[in-house]
């Protein structure tokens, strides 16, 4: 993984004493509210409804065991021991004081790491492939890319006060994991007719009040003019971007407003006069990019070999057995296996972690999967190289720590944002909602038979929770004060992505399962032989599911 | 006479402030976008730019501006920072002043994208604005204080 050198870390260590400052004079009385506001926010730092929320930026999502045991200890020590994975890949407190951040943000900057830009109207956190490297599907992997944004981006003088925020996502795998096109920008590795990679940039995507799918901005772009091309589109979207209304100020009303061809061209004529400058990539960059991402010392394996004594293992203990079938993927190096590590017990807010576990995660890390860590979108740890062999030693391990729940991509893995526990911005709840639906559908057997569903539950039109992309998807609106719960099914994050479509009436938080339930009855009288959720509601439409959840009692 | 932060240093300001009412003839007053339009001769003149007033109008006369001031009426919407940055890219040398409801806090950026005279709203800041200039050694962009990105210079 990417390490600092004295620049990254000078640069880190100054933030954190202008914060310092920025923190004092506030406390004092010589910053005002407003003032405050966009500077607290661009280091991470929300005002909740119960306590302040200070989000750490996980770039792209890889961490180390040190980095890990460092949050276990922040956790235990400024917070209520534990964290929660958020959808962007980062890392949240959701009970630290205010007077304590700056010290917090300085524990951070001591194993590298910093809450920069993971909120306010700015570039956000570059997401990425929680598989990067190790995908069997990978054309090449995004991280260095990712890195060579993530510097770029931080403290970028020209778009700190954006309309509104801004997120990139990369992706360099046939089958899209990272959302690319629900994103501001989306970058995609692609090959040309002779064999070159390049970069498709996609831009104008996102979720939110107005959900959209991205639009392909640049079919093929040269990878030395990345920032440059990136830096022409922040411009245009810094100067036009609307600054009227809050809804209406994401880059996705842009492009719409003026037109995929119009916005093209603005692009084009900002970057004539960027292209070729000082910030177009050299080959020794992108070249000194890719060797913090090269591989770890995996052992020459029998596949085969490691195939088969696994198998025996599976069947001498169908417990172990099945979360290796649901947790585990297959990895591009024989003998290895990716293992998705569950945040996603039933009874625990999803994406919630305490600081045992992430002690218990640094620990299995070192020891099974060369000292790395990964955080999902889903709000889930992956572990991307581990022995075959070793499966058995560390799912033991995470059974101990609660952390073996075999729900990898089935209903219970949802992807759920803190919502009106802990948010201000929430119109309704969404835990309880979370939980009710796991419980409900405890039963293993039904889980698996109903196959891969993805479920997601925003607490608002923020759409944190990314309701829009879910299979299955559930917003929390205010109706006059009381919370209800709107549906949406049909949505899709991958390559063939689409925004869910309403259903109907939105419903009290307590039917909430029993819709859920009537849903997925209806799928299963429908779907022929192995169809998933998602292919039958496209090919049969919403209308019979409509119908049955919104049938008049008899 | 008023004060602002010139080069990194505090100096009396040698410009009258915008005023949208006033006589045009005279030689220091900063002129709004309009006013300057409509001046036959815009030599020696100053010009001061709004959000949402682009600087292309100006771009064929850089070289006769002595003074653009950017106007930011409020902190948070940052498409100055745009401005001054397409002034500098075009090769505008004159003196490029923030000036409005900028915060110190933003210097550092404002610096970056090219600005070399910062005028807050309340003057009694200027002691205490100017050291925030120095809150950063490093950067990684490229910007107008420093034409090279951080990976170009990296030892």
């Amino acid at each position: 993984m990417y390490v600092y050198d004295e620049y990254d870390q000078t640069i880190v260590d100054q933030r954190v004493a202008q914060f310092r400052g920025q923190t004092d004079r506030f406390l004092a009385g010589k910053l005002t509210d407003g003032e405050f506001l966009p500077l607290r926010l661009q280091n991470g730092l929300y005002i909740q409804r119960l306590a302040p929320m200070l989000r750490m930026a996980v770039p792209y999502g890889l961490l180390n065991s040190t980095q890990l045991r460092k949050l276990a200890e922040i956790t235990r020590k400024f917070d209520k021991g534990y964290a929660h994975v958020s959808t962007r890949q980062n890392i949240q407190l959701n009970w630290p004081r205010l007077e304590e951040v700056p010290d917090i943000l300085e524990q951070l900057a001591s194993v590298q790491m910093h809450a920069i830009q993971t909120s306010g109207n700015c570039i956000r956190n570059t997401t990425t492939d929680q598989y990067a490297g190790v995908a069997t599907d990978e054309l090449e992997d995004p991280r260095p890319y990712c890195e060579i944004i993530r510097q770029w981006s931080t403290l970028h003088p020209e778009f700190a006060f954006l309309p509104r925020k801004f997120k990139i996502a990369v992706c360099g795998t046939a089958e899209d994991r990272a959302a690319i096109r629900a994103h501001d920008i989306g970058v995609e590795l692609v090959a040309n007719a002779s064999g070159e990679i390049g970069l498709t940039i996609l831009a104008g995507g996102g979720l939110g009040r107005t959900p959209v799918i991205g639009s392909v901005i640049c079919e093929w772009l040269e990878k030395k003019h990345l920032l440059t091309y990136l830096e022409a589109i922040l411009r245009v979207y810094n100067l036009h971007g609307r600054r009227d209304n809050k809804y209406k100020a994401r880059i996705k009303i842009l492009v719409k407003a003026m037109g995929v061809e119009a916005f093209r061209e603005a692009v084009e004529e900002e970057w004539t006069l960027l292209k070729d400058g000082p910030t177009t990539l050299t080959d020794e960059e992108i070249a000194r990019a890719k060797t913090f991402f090269t591989e770890p010392a995996y052992q020459t394996l029998d596949g085969s070999e490691a195939e088969s004594s696994l198998a025996a293992k599976t069947s001498a203990d169908p417990i172990f057995g099945n979360w290796v079938k649901r947790n585990t993927v297959e990895h591009r190096v024989a003998g290895y296996r990716i293992v998705n590590v569950s945040l996603k017990a039933t009874g625990f807010a999803p994406g919630d972690v305490t600081d045992t576990q992430l002690d218990v995660l640094a620990k299995l890390a070192d020891e099974y999967a060369f000292g790395e860590i990964r955080t999902t979108h889903q709000q889930n740890f992956v572990l991307a190289d581990v022995q075959m062999d070793q499966l058995y030693p560390l799912w033991q391990q995470l059974q101990q720590a609660g952390l073996a729940t075999a729900n990898n991509g089935y209903l219970t893995d949802i992807i759920c944002c803190p919502g009106g526990d802990y948010c201000s911005l929430a119109n309704a709840k969404s835990i309880p909602v979370a939980e009710a639906i796991q419980s409900r559908f405890s039963d293993l057997d039904y889980l698996y038979d109903l196959g891969p569903i993805e479920l997601n539950i925003s607490g608002c039109m923020n759409a944190c929770g990314h309701h829009h992309i879910g299979h299955i998807g559930i917003l929390g609106v205010d109706k006059k004060g009381e919370e209800f719960y709107q549906v949406c099914l049909g949505g899709s994050q991958s390559k063939e992505a689409s925004i869910g479509k309403i259903l109907g009436p939105s419903f009290r938080q307590e039917d909430m399962p029993d819709i859920v339930e009537k849903i997925l009855s209806v799928y299963l009288e429908l779907r022929i032989e192995d169809e998933i959720f998602l292919d039958t509601y496209r090919r049969t439409g919403i209308e019979p599911f409509k119908e049955r959840v919104y049938a008049k009692a008899d | 006479m008023p004060k602002l932060i010139k080069h990194g240093v505090i100096v009396e300001d040698e410009w009258q402030p915008l005023d949208a009412a006033a006589e045009t003839g005279s030689g220091n007053q900063i002129l709004s976008l309009e006013q300057w339009i409509a001046l036959a001769d815009k030599s020696g003149r100053g010009v001061q730019l709004e959000p949402g007033q682009e600087p292309d109008p100006l771009f064929d006369h850089l070289a006769q501006i002595p003074l653009v001031a950017i106007n930011f009426p409020v902190l948070t919407d940052g498409r100055g920072f745009s401005y001054g940055r397409e002034l500098r890219e075009r090769g505008y040398t004159g003196e490029l002043r923030a000036c409005g409801h900028f915060i110190r806090d933003q210097m550092t950026y404002l610096n970056r994208c090219g600005f070399d005279a910062f005028q807050p709203a309340d003057e009694s800041e200027l002691e205490e604005a100017l050291v925030r200039l120095a809150d950063f050694s490093e950067h990684y962009q490229a910007a107008i204080d420093k034409p090279l990105p951080l990976f170009r210079r990296r030892l």
